[in-house]
C-alpha cells in the first residue's frame, strides 16, 4: 500500500506539472458544457441526461489522452529502467498509476458540479439521478482508464498508445449501442449487450444503482489493469 | 556479494550475454569494459533484476536476482546508462520521492538527501527542475539517487559519460571512496579512466567475459615477451652481431639509422629489467654510446585490443586466456 501510495502521489503530481492535468480540465469541462448547453435550453427540461448522454463519447477522446503517457513515455524515456528496478513490485507501479488518472479525472469530474448547479438554479432536477450520473461517471471512466493504461503498456509511442486506446474503448463501447445490438447474430447478443461500455452506464443513469454494473465496471478495471501487469512484466519473459 | 553463473540471455536470434560467470565482493571496485554491444548494460540489467537471464543464476546480495528480486533491488544502487530522469519533476522533488520508495525513515530523509546533495556537488541546482540540467547535472542526480539508501553494492551503467573533465575525476574519486567498503560495478568505454579507478577489470566482448583481473595480470597474460627500444651510436652490423650474442635476446631487430645512431627493437624471453642491465653492460664494455634504453610499456588500450580483436602490437600471437578455453566451444561466430 505504501508504494501504491508514493507512485500514486509521484504520478498525480506529475499531471499538474505539466499543463496536462490544466489542458484536460479545461477542455473536458470546456467542451462537455457546450455540448450539453446548446441543447439543453430546447429541451426545456431542469435535467441532465444530455450531459451524462455525451459522456462515453467525450471519455472516448479524453481519457486515452490521459493515460497514454503512462507507460509510453516511461518507456521512451528510460525511466522505466529506475522505476522497475526500484524495490516495488510491478503491480504495485500499475495501481499506482491508474489510481493517479483517477485522481485526475475525479478532479475534473469535481469540477463540472458547476453544471448540476447551474441547472438546479434554473429548475427542479432529480438529485438522485445526479449523484448516480456522477457515481456511474467516475466507473465507466474508472474503465476507460482501465484500458488507456494497457494501450499504453504496448508500446513506447504515446500517439500510438492514444489511438489503440480509442480503438479498444470504441470497440467495446459500439458493441452495446442500439444499432450494433439489432444486426448482430442473437446468440452474441447477451454478450454484446453485457459487454458494452455504455450499457451498464445506461443503467446507473436510470437512476437504479445494480450490484452488477459496479461488478462489470469493476471486473473490466481489474482485467486490464491485470493484463497491463502482465505487459509490464513481459520484458522479463524468457 | 554478487555471484553470477554461467549467465545467458539472447534477443531473438542476437546473443547478447553468452556463459557469463564471474564474483565480486565487498571492497572491490570491478570495472566492466568492453565494445559496443559487448553485454555490459544486459549484465547490468539482469543483476538488477530488469531483464531474466534465458539460463544461467546470479546472486546478488545473498539473494537469488529470479527468487528474491525485491530483496536484491533493496541491497542495489543502478544508474542506468545516460541517467533517465523524470524532466518534469524538480531535483528535490525526485531525491525525496527515491528516499521515500527506497523506505528511508521520514527522521532520516532530509540527512540522507543533503549527503547525497554534497557527495554528488548539487547544491546548486536543488532549485531546479530536472529538464533544465544539463548532461553533467543529470548524471550525478542520476548518480546521487542510486546513493540515496547507501546501498552496499552499486551498479552504474557509464557513469562518467557526458561529464567534464574536472566532474570525472571527481566522480572517479568518488567511486574509489565508495569501493573501500562497498562494491562498485561500473562499465565505460573510456580505458583510463578503468586504470585509474578499478581493483579490478571485467573485459567482455561478443558476450563473453574474455579477462577477469587486475591491470598487472591482464598486462602479464598479454606480454608473451619484452620488447627493449635501445638505440646505441656506432656501426649497425658490428652492434647488431653483437647484440645477438648477448645472453636471453631472442631478436634484434634494426629499425632505423639516423646519423650514426642505430635503433633496434630487442624481443626478450628474459625479466624486463636483466635483460637491460646485460645490454647495457655490453655497451660499456664495447664502448658504445647508449643513447636510449627503454621498455616498451603495454597499456589498457592493447590489452583491450588483444582480447577484443585479437591483436597486439609488437607481441607475436599471444596465448588464450585459460578463461576462455571452456566458452570458446559455444561460441557462435
Amino acid at each position: 500500500m505504501q508504494n501504491i501510495n508514493i507512485i500514486f502521489k509521484k504520478e498525480f503530481r506529475s499531471y499538474f506539472n505539466s499543463p496536462i492535468a490544466y489542458i484536460f480540465i479545461t477542455f473536458f469541462l470546456g467542451i462537455s458544457s457546450w455540448l450539453f448547453f446548446q441543447t439543453f435550453f430546447f429541451g426545456n427540461q431542469a435535467e441532465m441526461r444530455g450531459f451524462f448522454g455525451l459522456m462515453p463519447w467525450i471519455f472516448l477522446f479524453f481519457i486515452p489522452a490521459v493515460t497514454m503517457k503512462l507507460w509510453a513515455e516511461e518507456k521512451k524515456m528510460g525511466t522505466a529502467e529506475i522505476l522497475m528496478t526500484l524495490p516495488i513490485r510491478d503491480y504495485e507501479v500499475v495501481i499506482g498509476k491508474f489510481l493517479a488518472s483517477f485522481g485526475l479525472l475525479a478532479v475534473s469530474v469535481l469540477f463540472s458540479i458547476a453544471i448540476p448547479i447551474s441547472v438546479a438554479l434554473l429548475g427542479d432536477p432529480d438529485e438522485g439521478t445526479i449523484v448516480c450520473g456522477y457515481i456511474g461517471l467516475l466507473l465507466m471512466g474508472g474503465a476507460y482508464l482501465a484500458i488507456g493504461l494497457f494501450a499504453s503498456t504496448l508500446t513506447e509511442n504515446q500517439i500510438i498508445g492514444f489511438i489503440i486506446g480509442i480503438t479498444i474503448c470504441f470497440v467495446l463501447l459500439i458493441i452495446g449501442t442500439d444499432y450494433v445490438l439489432f444486426s448482430a447474430p442473437n446468440w452474441l447478443y447477451p454478450i454484446f449487450s453485457y459487454l458494452g461500455l455504455g450499457v451498464h452506464y445506461s443503467s446507473i443513469l436510470r437512476g437504479v444503482i445494480d450490484s452488477r454494473d459496479i461488478i462489470y465496471y469493476l471486473t473490466i478495471m481489474g482485467f486490464f489493469l491485470y493484463i497491463s501487469t502482465l505487459m509490464v512484466e513481459s520484458r522479463k519473459w524468457r | 556479494m554478487i555471484e553470477v553463473k554461467e549467465l545467458t540471455k539472447s534477443y531473438g536470434p542476437t546473443l547478447a550475454v553468452n556463459n557469463v560467470s564471474f564474483n565480486a565482493n565487498a571492497g572491490e571496485v570491478v570495472g566492466f569494459i568492453g565494445p559496443n554491444g559487448a553485454g555490459k548494460t544486459t549484465t547490468m540489467r539482469i543483476l538488477t533484476c530488469y531483464l531474466t537471464a534465458d539460463t544461467g543464476t546470479a546472486t546478488v546480495a545473498g539473494f537469488d536476482v529470479l527468487e528474491h528480486a525485491i530483496d536484491v533491488r533493496k541491497n542495489v544502487g543502478y544508474l542506468p546508462e545516460s541517467a533517465p530522469l523524470y524532466a518534469d519533476m524538480g531535483v528535490v522533488e525526485y531525491l525525496k520521492f527515491m528516499a521515500e520508495i527506497r523506505e528511508i525513515p521520514k527522521s532520516q530523509r532530509k540527512e540522507r538527501m543533503r549527503t547525497v546533495v554534497d557527495i554528488c556537488g548539487l547544491e546548486g541546482v536543488i532549485q531546479k527542475d530536472i529538464g533544465e540540467l544539463s548532461k553533467g547535472f543529470r548524471q550525478r542526480v542520476g548518480l546521487a539517487q542510486s546513493l540515496i539508501h547507501d546501498p552496499p553494492i552499486l551498479i552504474l551503467d557509464e557513469p562518467t559519460s557526458g561529464l567534464d573533465p574536472t566532474q570525472t575525476i571527481e566522480i572517479r574519486n568518488l567511486i574509489k571512496d565508495i569501493g573501500q567498503e562497498k562494491l562498485v560495478l561500473f562499465s565505460t568505454h573510456i580505458l583510463p579512466e578503468v586504470a585509474a579507478t578499478c581493483s579490478r577489470i571485467l573485459m567482455i566482448n561478443h558476450g563473453q567475459i574474455v579477462a577477469n583481473g587486475t591491470l598487472e595480470e591482464l598486462v602479464n597474460q598479454v606480454r608473451s615477451e619484452n620488447i627493449l627500444h635501445v638505440a646505441i651510436k656506432g656501426t649497425e652490423d658490428e652492434i647488431t652481431t653483437k647484440l645477438r650474442q648477448l645472453e636471453g635476446i631472442i631478436e634484434v631487430t634494426p629499425v632505423s639509422t639516423d646519423n650514426g645512431i642505430v635503433r633496434y627493437e630487442i624481443a626478450s624471453g628474459q625479466d624486463i629489467s636483466d635483460v637491460s642491465s646485460t645490454i647495457f653492460n655490453a655497451a660499456v664494455q664495447n664502448r658504445w654510446d647508449l643513447v636510449e634504453l627503454n621498455q616498451e610499456s603495454i597499456d589498457l588500450e592493447q590489452i583491450f585490443l588483444h582480447y577484443t580483436t585479437g591483436q597486439t602490437r609488437g607481441t607475436h600471437p599471444p596465448p588464450k586466456p585459460e578463461s576462455n578455453e571452456d566458452v570458446d566451444s559455444t561460441e557462435e561466430e
